[in-house]
């Protein structure tokens, strides 16, 4: 940084020397702009950058609990915490197969069922109804409640003997069946997470939307295209390159998902509803071997900038077949 | 344009079906808030049995209700004022100003809010430890480290958004500023923030509610006597016995001025958000 703040200004034009007052002057212009971002870069440095680059280290060291306090004097584990990890003939290993698993299950039907409902309803929104501004800020709120708030509330509404499922679905007595424990708590998980991501698609669609000039449709239409025809040729096309970042960012948010399953089942997840983050934490907090938890923080991040990189060099491949 | 029935019965159809989706959650809310705690402790009920407002009152003294409140207003506060006003002499350097670096600053900060938290979470944990140690400055367990964290949060979007905001204030005011002798910073200040307000506001708004809601971080860097509401209210909910009718009560009141404010700043906020998308 300071290098490029101290940088010597170009060199002036031939002849005379500027008088000093400027060469101080252009030397602040130069400076300025990184004299803004310092704050933020500093503090990015410190939250983002450095945690980043410590947890990878942390991965290559036997960092348990008696290391806590002074994590530099760790030994080092070369790449045991890895083979660890991965090896899928211990426990740890098979669980975080397993809790991988669930994770890609949960993220395929929940970003799939929130970008389905958020496009059905801006596209079905698209034209002016009465009470259409109304609806729309109301389909917002899930969006604008504070996550616990909802998610605890959800829990209520999940509860097996007081909560307002079972008494919608007209279940009770000893028959009714748990959602926040078993096989149910996976689908639970989904249904919360659905309902406070959807709002999100449901909004970008709709700046999509309002995006697609009119005279498109009319043009469309004067053509004789039917309803049908008209989303298929127009609005489909149209939308596509928001829906690749849509997608994208709805995908990172819900595979890395860690307050949805941590308010709604508590310290415990089912293990049915094991989404990854929950369960590095679970298992770097419980047995305070941070070494583990970071290898298999990694791995995710590896993962995820894999998944990241594949999909936007076949969008853009598209987009340039498409072109 | 004339829409076949299909798409009208259709529109009826997922409209209505996303109306009571949306909406059960937020009835259950409201209506347990009112009820007294036997309608709780039995069958699903719709309506309260009576109404009363006691949840409203006792759930101060069956959990510290006041102090999470206080707690969490206190870090999200200052998390938003620190964030809002570094972002906004970030984003004014990005939108104002060339120089080397300028894409991969806004790049490489972007892109950290694509990292999963669980990654950050135990490293910070350790750095924020081993900094107490050493220095004494105590970032574990205070409200000093909670702030730092969350507004690094917000912040990346918070100086995209700015940046976009002052990219459509046009550069003659600046010019003029600056002809009339005021400095960068006396530009920035006068002319540019205040053309700027509705999107200072939006972003303030959002990062509020970013430091709010959050729950992983704080759940592991603060203690008993820094919990913020988002734990505190949390930790009891997955209690055994549980009051639903005060939680439910507590719930509301943190949620009302959030949504009020984003409801009100809608349009600002919605600009914003879809901005990145859709460009």
């Amino acid at each position: 940084m300071t290098t490029l703040v101290d940088q010597p200004p170009a060199a002036p034009a031939a002849g005379a020397r500027p008088p000093r007052r400027r060469v101080r002057a252009r030397r602040r212009r130069i400076a300025l702009p990184y004299l803004l971002l310092l704050p933020a870069l500093a503090l990015e440095l410190l939250v983002h950058i450095v945690p980043m680059l410590v947890g990878i280290a942390m991965s290559f060291r036997k960092l348990t609990q008696f290391y806590i306090r002074n994590w530099s004097a760790a030994p080092n584990a070369g790449l045991g915490n890895y083979r660890v990890v991965l090896d899928l003939d211990s426990a740890v290993g098979r669980e975080l197969l397993h809790s991988f698993g669930v994770t890609v299950a949960f993220t395929v039907v929940s970003v799939g069922a929130a970008w389905l409902l958020g496009t059905a309803a801006a596209v079905l929104m698209q034209p002016v109804f009465r009470g259409r501004g109304l609806l729309r800020a109301f389909f917002l709120v899930p969006y604008a409640l504070p996550m616990y708030a909802a998610v605890i509330t959800w829990a209520f509404m999940l509860q097996r003997d007081t909560g307002l499922v079972n008494g919608l679905l007209g279940l009770d007595g000893p028959d009714a069946p748990f959602w926040l424990i078993g096989g149910n708590s996976f689908w639970s998980l989904v249904v919360v997470s659905v309902w406070r991501t959807w709002p999100f698609a449901f909004l970008i669609v709709m700046a999509g939307l309002q995006n697609i000039p009119q005279d498109l449709y009319e043009a469309a239409a004067l053509d004789g295209a039917g309803w049908w025809r008209r989303f298929r040729s127009v609005t489909q096309p149209l939308l596509r390159p928001v829906n690749q970042v849509l997608l994208l960012v709805l995908f990172l948010w819900t595979f890395n998902d860690f307050n949805t399953p941590y308010v709604l089942f508590g310290e415990s997840a089912p293990r049915e509803a094991s989404l990854i983050s929950v369960h590095i934490y679970q298992s770097s907090f419980v047995t305070w071997n941070f070494g583990l938890g970071s290898a298999m923080s990694v791995l995710l991040l590896l993962f995820l900038l894999l998944v990241t990189a594949g999909y936007l060099a076949v969008a853009s491949r598209r987009r340039r077949v498409d072109a | 344009m004339r829409e076949p029935r299909g798409v009208r019965w259709t529109r009826r159809a997922v409209l209505g079906f996303l109306i009571v989706f949306t909406g059960l959650p937020l009835y259950a809310m409201a209506t347990s808030a009112l009820k007294p705690l036997g309608d709780v402790q039995r069958d699903w009920r719709w309506f309260p049995s009576k109404i009363t407002f006691r949840p409203f009152a006792d759930i101060w003294t069956t959990i510290p209700l006041g102090r999470y409140f206080l707690n969490s207003l206190i870090v999200s506060g200052a998390a938003t004022v620190l964030s809002v006003t570094i972002a906004i002499f970030a984003a004014y350097a990005i939108s104002r100003y060339r120089f080397p670096g300028r894409r991969l600053f806004s790049v490489s900060v972007l892109s950290t809010q694509m990292f999963p938290g669980i990654l950050f979470l135990l490293p910070l944990f350790l750095i924020f430890v081993n900094i107490g140690n050493s220095t004494g400055v105590a970032l574990y367990g205070t409200r000093l480290g909670l702030v730092l964290t969350y507004l690094t949060f917000s912040l990346p979007f918070a100086i995209w958004m700015l940046a976009g905001y002052f990219d459509s204030i046009p550069k003659e005011l600046d010019e003029a500023s600056l002809v009339d002798g005021n400095g960068p910073i006396g530009t920035l200040l006068r002319i540019v923030v205040p053309a700027a307000m509705p999107g200072i506001v939006a972003v303030a708004i959002y990062s509020f509610m970013t430091a709010w809601g959050e729950v992983l971080f704080a759940s592991v860097m603060t203690d008993s006597g820094t919990r913020t509401l988002a734990v505190g209210l949390q930790e009891y909910s997955t209690e055994v016995q549980v009051y639903w009718n005060q939680v439910m009560a507590a719930s509301l009141i943190v949620s009302v001025p959030i949504v009020a404010g984003f409801l009100l700043l809608q349009r600002y906020l919605v600009a914003g958000l879809t901005a990145g998308a859709v460009k």
